[in-house]
């Protein structure tokens, strides 16, 4: 009897054993479904409006076909990399300084000022930006655009920054000291060119992520209907279109949204699938 | 004489200083870059902080064109669907962490299930935003058909729903990270006594990554709690209390992008800029004691 028991309870638990892989598995790979649901409905629709003049036009009145993307794409384009350009050297060099004074006061607040930065909203960013620029300079402006990107690519390239520079042995740091070489160039041709790739795939994950955000830049880019480089003036960007027509009553609208979608869907996912690589070439830890 | 002055030339310390200040000067900048966008926010807020003090928070009527600022129920609208999103998202994430972390750590499966949490981490939320209009509030319509509450499709739970979504990465990847923590010999231990992998899962891991859990949920909640477009293109967009979470709302960060243009009025705009304000602090706080419970545990 005793041993029947026994028998049971074991068997009871192998069951609630086996039973909870299941669930766990089933419920982990129940995120697929709207991922697949998303990619698979964004190509459905966006494909068949993919073609040369969809990215070289831009968007016709509502009624007339043959509209394009081409301000928003090259919009797009350029505040991402001026963004990237504003906040890339400001950011590896902010990284340096905190891997370099691990211990210091500064770094202390200097961290915490960057994981305030990461976790602030974007459109609280906006509305800063807003403030800081658009409105000293009288008009919305791709340029303001970029500084509010800016503002959120920083965290990210600051911290893949200093975890990758913490991780580099510091007989390195030494051995360029010991040769005679001033500390700017044992930083800026030693330490900061053997984390490259970290700091790279750092950069490309920020780029990634910054590509899509629309919230900081609907008080500054603002959006334009016309093609335009110059970034003094508004310019429209890929998620400001998508925005903006997805929520237009109009189809013909939709259906530039869902052709702008796919464009910046596989932006994103290009430099994701790029930042993988560099991590596995060279073996960075993020 | 003349090379040794070279290579110790004064004008190469002085690049060296120069260098090192300018380290030091960038990361203030990031501290005062910080400080300012909380003064900026306060500074211009000022006039409805002291136009509508406290009531502000508790006053249920929002209708610029009265003149009537009441924010409340943009707190529950924000509320209300981070917190939904954040209890639909718990199962999943903690069932990815422990899947990634302890039953599969390596292999070409999890490799496939990790890829797909960052690709769900990369989809731009406006593009979340757009789907879950065209696709996913007919199917809430539907559903809210059959429930027989009021069908608008848009909503609070149609919101919380795309919300889930998009913070399931946050937490499981920061889940799977504190669950491959767990020191070996406490798994062993309670498997030499003949324990099962659901028992050691229950007995061992769980409590010992309790806190990072729960830290991984406050960052999840963070994330929720700021995430703009995708929730303003389905939350429908009302001033209206919400008495349901059927019913279509609007959350402090939703007013913001829609209403922000078009203040008129300077109260108008400082009420604005005070909801801001106030989701700044909020997130801000649960991102900060989120991370500061993973250092703790990471130190331990």
């Amino acid at each position: 009897m005793n041993r029947k028991n026994i028998h049971n309870q074991i068997k009871y638990r192998i069951a609630r054993n086996k039973a909870s892989e299941v669930v766990i598995t089933i419920y982990s790979f129940l995120i697929t479904i709207p991922l697949i649901a998303i990619i698979f409905y964004v190509l459905k629709t966006g494909l068949s409006k993919l073609s040369w003049q969809f990215l070289t036009n831009i968007p016709q009145p509502v009624g007339e076909l043959g509209g394009g993307i081409a301000n928003a794409l090259v919009g797009s384009i350029l505040i991402v990399l001026l963004a990237t350009i504003i906040a890339v050297p400001f950011g590896i060099l902010c990284g340096v300084y905190l891997s370099e004074n691990k211990n210091a006061k500064l770094s202390y607040w200097s961290r915490l000022a960057v994981d305030v930065l990461q976790g602030t909203p974007s459109i609280v960013i906006g509305i800063v930006i807003y403030f800081w620029v658009v409105k000293p300079r009288g008009g919305f402006s791709a340029f303001s655009g970029s500084i509010a990107l800016a503002l959120m690519m920083l965290p990210i390239v600051i911290r893949s920054t200093e975890e990758t520079l913490k991780l580099l042995p510091d007989t390195l740091k030494e051995a360029g000291l010991a040769l005679g070489l001033p500390y700017h160039k044992v930083i800026l041709k030693v330490i900061i060119p053997c984390g490259v790739s970290g700091i790279l795939s750092g950069v490309m994950l920020s780029i990634a992520r910054i590509a899509g955000e629309t919230a900081p830049l609907l008080f500054t880019a603002f959006g334009n209907p016309y093609l335009t480089t110059n970034v003094l003036k508004p310019m429209q960007t890929l998620p400001l279109l998508i925005f903006n027509y997805a929520t237009s009553p109009y189809d013909e609208w939709h259906d530039l949204a869902w052709g702008a979608s796919l464009i910046l869907l596989i932006w994103v996912l290009a430099m994701n699938l790029i930042t993988k690589l560099i991590t596995r070439r060279w073996k960075v830890q993020l | 004489m003349e090379r040794v002055s070279k290579i110790f030339s004064y004008g190469k310390i002085r690049t060296e200083t120069a260098f090192k200040r300018t380290l030091v000067i960038i990361a203030l900048v990031m501290v005062v870059i910080t400080l300012g966008i909380f003064i900026t926010l306060v500074v211009h807020a000022m006039p409805s902080i002291k136009a509508l003090g406290f009531s502000f928070f508790w006053s249920r009527t929002w209708d610029p064109v009265s003149n009537v600022y009441g924010a409340l129920p943009f707190l529950v609208g924000t509320l209300l669907t981070s917190f939904l999103a954040l209890i639909i998202s718990v199962p999943f994430s903690y069932a990815i962490a422990i899947y990634l972390g302890e039953y599969k750590p390596s292999g070409w499966l999890s490799g496939l299930l990790k890829n797909i949490v960052e690709l769900v981490a990369a989809v731009p939320s406006v593009i979340y935003g757009f789907w879950a209009l065209v696709v996913l509030v007919p199917i809430v319509r539907a559903l809210e058909a059959k429930l027989g509450v009021a069908t608008y499709g848009v909503g609070i739970f149609t919101s919380s729903l795309v919300l889930a979504v998009m913070i399931i990465p946050y937490a499981a990847s920061l889940g799977r990270e504190l669950i491959r923590m767990v020191p070996s010999a406490l798994k062993e231990g309670a498997y030499s006594l003949g324990a099962t992998r659901y028992e050691v899962l229950k007995h061992v891991i769980l409590p010992y990554t309790k806190s990072g859990l729960f830290a991984g949920m406050l960052l999840s909640l963070g994330r929720a709690l700021g995430e703009t477009m995708a929730v303003t293109m389905v939350i429908g967009n009302t001033s209206i209390m919400p008495k349901s979470i059927f019913d279509p709302g609007n959350t402090m960060a939703s007013v913001i992008a829609n209403e922000f243009t078009e203040a008129d009025r300077s109260v108008y705009l400082a009420a604005l800029i005070e909801l801001a304000l106030v989701l700044f602090l909020v997130t801000v706080l649960v991102n900060i004691l989120g991370k500061m419970i993973i250092k703790r545990f990471s130190n331990e």
